[in-house]
């Protein structure tokens, strides 16, 4: 039933086991926020206890997190601030889990967003993932249930996934603590700047919508040099999303 | 901050938006799927990804098809309780006699030797002790069985095809398909299944889940139900069938239930909530079989011991108010009996009596200690010997002997039916009640939410009566 591999990553220097302390809820004086995001029913909420040591609800329905759960863990005597982010299809529609997840990658501005997805189902969790990546470019991609895409016979190639990404890739299979140390080492990297992450871009947007992305969003850029991610931006205001309005009024963004 | 460059950037974003037109949605998102598919066909590979998705798709063409969907369910749903109530009856009662009959005459006599007011040992040990040790023996073996059980069928993924099999009919009522999930999740603890509800988007949907979410009987209510059933409607068979009578009436009452819950959430659609259903895509997730041992601990450990605790701390008090009423006297009469007395002709139009209706004004902070009160006070209202003493709450060992004294009482199968149904249609508990405004931050939809149920519950009773009157 439990075939537990023990990790390359455990035994190499690179990865301190004994670096690692579990801190459970305490969440003071954090040095980094890690943001657990994903669409519904990948894993989520196991990773966070796996990282933390807490027990947090887990089960196999989506939408089972509605509010978000936060903990901590130590890794190198630095300390990292994790959120289990409820689950969400995408970043475009108003309900109210969504909006949870979507507003912390937003106007939260974690130092590492770790992107959970069902490795069976990646296509279609690719969606979330690319708009992600149009917010942030400090992005992680969690490639959870392994041991079940490896039953289904379906093989990753998780180089190639990471260079199209341009993002760290680390498989997992949470539930059986499967690559969480290698997950562990890659937020430090990431949230260190150790590793940089060059995101993927929408590519294939119709020729009109991109003519008009470029020309708003370098008009955001130019009002508003500090502002990462003007492109997701200008895809909000074509949207006609008055809540990111709101929030350029209020310079929540900045 | 710049107001005119803001200005100036929505002012061009809208002058863009119209050069666009109506396609920039599906644009963008033809976009993200078209960029998506590139990525994985990259690098994914598989061979036979299909098979896996053909059985989970046997096993859904089963578990959501028309004609066995129900049946499943119910079975489902009628296993666990079986299971619960057969399998809680022994360490119930080891419980109750560890806690009860040896630790609780241990405790009287140190209290004794050590020479405590009779107040300050009836206070602490008759009402405060016996009230936790009371919800400790009943309550904590069948969560105990419940949750895990629960949780199983919950990681193993049946939850959303409950909800699947559920959608037409909650479209019907014009409530929102997700409703299936947080009323599940009622069946544990309403007060889990009120903030549950934030996974449905719109408004007034969600006002009605938090609603008509006391229509699913909670944790709390469950041993009211069995006990009573097993009492009055198992005896009314054979002794034979008399298991499968009380079972088949405890689920009937949780049926009853989800019905008053369809109706409610229809009624509040054509009145005061009115609007359009919202359509949602439900995704089936993939069947996953349940971490067993790893399920079982963490769902005692954390889901059956934070409800137990809860239900710890307020029956602590409620032990002690029990007491206090027993035992303070207006003139001749203590004050429970003055109520009681008072409440009688308003229970007895409801087919029930006084006791019950105290019962559940004490037990407000909790439905786990109905049963003990209403016994405590039949005893101490009808003057049979059997008790332990003025306000003492307990539990007797056999169903038997509680049964001939709620029947000394003058309890009757019309009583009996009506407190299964009172328990089901009454305010929920206070735990509730808190979560349900912190949910809406309305104290007008609080009271609706509060008040309704209580109101049915009076209505359906007191029918309930008259018609059992005029037929027997």
């Amino acid at each position: 039933m439990e075939n537990k591999v023990s990790s390359a990553c455990e035994t190499c220097s690179q990865f301190n086991a004994k670096g690692l302390k579990k801190l459970g809820v305490n969440t003071d004086n954090f040095d980094f926020v890690v943001a657990l995001a994903g669409n519904p029913n990948t894993g989520k909420s196991t990773v966070f206890n796996a990282l933390t040591g807490l027990r947090q609800h887990t089960g196999n329905w989506p939408g089972k997190t509605v509010v978000r759960a936060e903990g901590a863990f130590e890794y190198n005597s630095q300390k990292f601030k994790l959120l289990d982010l409820p689950g969400t299809y995408s970043l475009l529609s108003t309900s109210q889990d969504e909006e949870i997840a979507r507003n912390f990658i937003l106007f939260g501005k974690p130092d590492v967003t770790v992107i959970v997805v069902d490795t069976s189902r990646l296509e279609r969790n690719l969606n979330l993932v690319l708009q992600i990546l149009e917010i942030t470019d400090k992005a992680i991609l969690c490639l959870n249930f392994m041991d079940e895409a490896k039953r289904g016979n379906i093989k990753i190639d998780v180089r190639t996934l990471a260079r199209d990404l341009g993002i760290p890739v680390v498989p997992t299979s949470a539930r059986y603590s499967e690559g969480i140390p290698d997950l562990i080492h890659t937020i430090n990297e990431v949230a260190t700047g150790k590793i940089i992450c060059r995101p993927h871009q929408i590519k294939n947007v119709p020729k009109n919508i991109e003519v008009a992305v470029k020309k708003l969003s370098s008009e955001i850029k130019k009002q508003f040099p500090s502002i990462p991610n003007s492109r997701w931006i200008a895809f909000r205001l074509l949207e006609g999303d008055t809540h990111i309005i709101d929030a350029l009024k209020t310079g929540e963004l900045v | 901050m710049n107001k005119n460059a803001i200005d100036n950037i929505i002012a061009l974003s809208s002058e863009l938006r119209w050069k666009i037109g109506d396609d920039f949605h599906d644009g963008l998102a033809e976009g993200i799927y078209a960029d998506a598919s590139e990525i994985a066909n990259a690098s994914i590979s598989t061979d036979n990804e299909k098979k896996r998705f053909r059985l989970d798709s046997k096993i859904d063409k089963i578990v959501t098809s028309k004609t066995w969907g129900f049946p499943i369910m119910f079975l489902i749903l009628g296993m666990i309780l079986w299971l619960t109530i057969l399998g809680a009856n022994y360490p119930s009662s080891m419980l109750a006699s560890l806690l009860l009959d040896n630790i609780h005459p241990a405790l009287k006599s140190f209290a004794t030797t050590i020479g405590a007011p009779w107040w300050l040992d009836g206070f602490l040990i008759d009402g405060v002790y016996l009230a936790v040790a009371w919800v400790i023996a009943v309550m904590l073996p069948p969560m105990a069985i419940f949750f895990p059980m629960f949780t199983l069928l919950e990681d193993f993924g049946y939850l959303p095809r409950v909800a699947f099999n559920l959608d037409y009919m909650f479209k019907k009522s014009g409530a929102h398909g997700k409703q299936a999930l947080t009323m599940s999740m009622g069946f544990g603890c309403n007060a889990a299944g009120v903030v549950a509800t934030r996974i449905i988007d719109s408004p007034r949907e969600r006002l009605i889940a938090i609603i008509t979410n006391n229509f699913s009987l909670c944790n709390g209510r469950w041993p009211t139900q069995i006990l009573i059933a097993t009492i009055f409607i198992g005896a009314v068979v054979p002794a034979s069938f008399s298991a499968f009578a009380s079972l088949f009436a405890v689920i009937g009452i949780a049926v009853l239930g989800i019905f008053f819950m369809f109706f409610t959430s229809w009624a509040l659609t054509k009145t005061v909530l009115k609007g359009e259903v919202s359509t949602f895509n439900l995704e089936l997730p993939p069947y996953r079989p349940p971490r067993f041992w790893k399920t079982i601990y963490t769902s005692i450990i954390d889901r059956t011991l934070i409800v137990l605790w809860r239900a710890i701390l307020f029956a602590a008090p409620a032990g002690a108010v029990i007491w206090l009423i027993s035992n303070i006297y207006i003139g001749n009469e203590s004050v429970a009996t003055w109520t009681i007395n008072s409440l009688d002709g308003f229970g007895f139009l409801l087919g029930m009596n006084g006791v019950i209706l105290l019962a559940y004004i004490v037990a407000i902070p909790a439905n786990e200690i109905v049963i003990p009160t209403i016994l405590m006070l039949t005893v101490m209202a009808t003057g049979i010997v059997g008790g332990v003493g003025t306000g003492v709450m307990f539990e007797l060992d056999s169903v038997n002997a509680t049964g001939d004294i709620l029947r000394a009482g003058g309890w009757t199968l019309l009583t009996a039916v009506n407190l299964m149904l009172f328990s089901l249609l009454h305010n929920p508990c206070s735990t509730t009640i808190y979560t349900i405004y912190k949910e809406t931050k309305s104290a007008k939809w609080t009271t609706v939410a509060s008040v309704l149920p209580l109101i049915m519950g009076f209505v359906i009773t007191f029918l309930v009566a008259q018609i059992w009157r005029l037929v027997f």
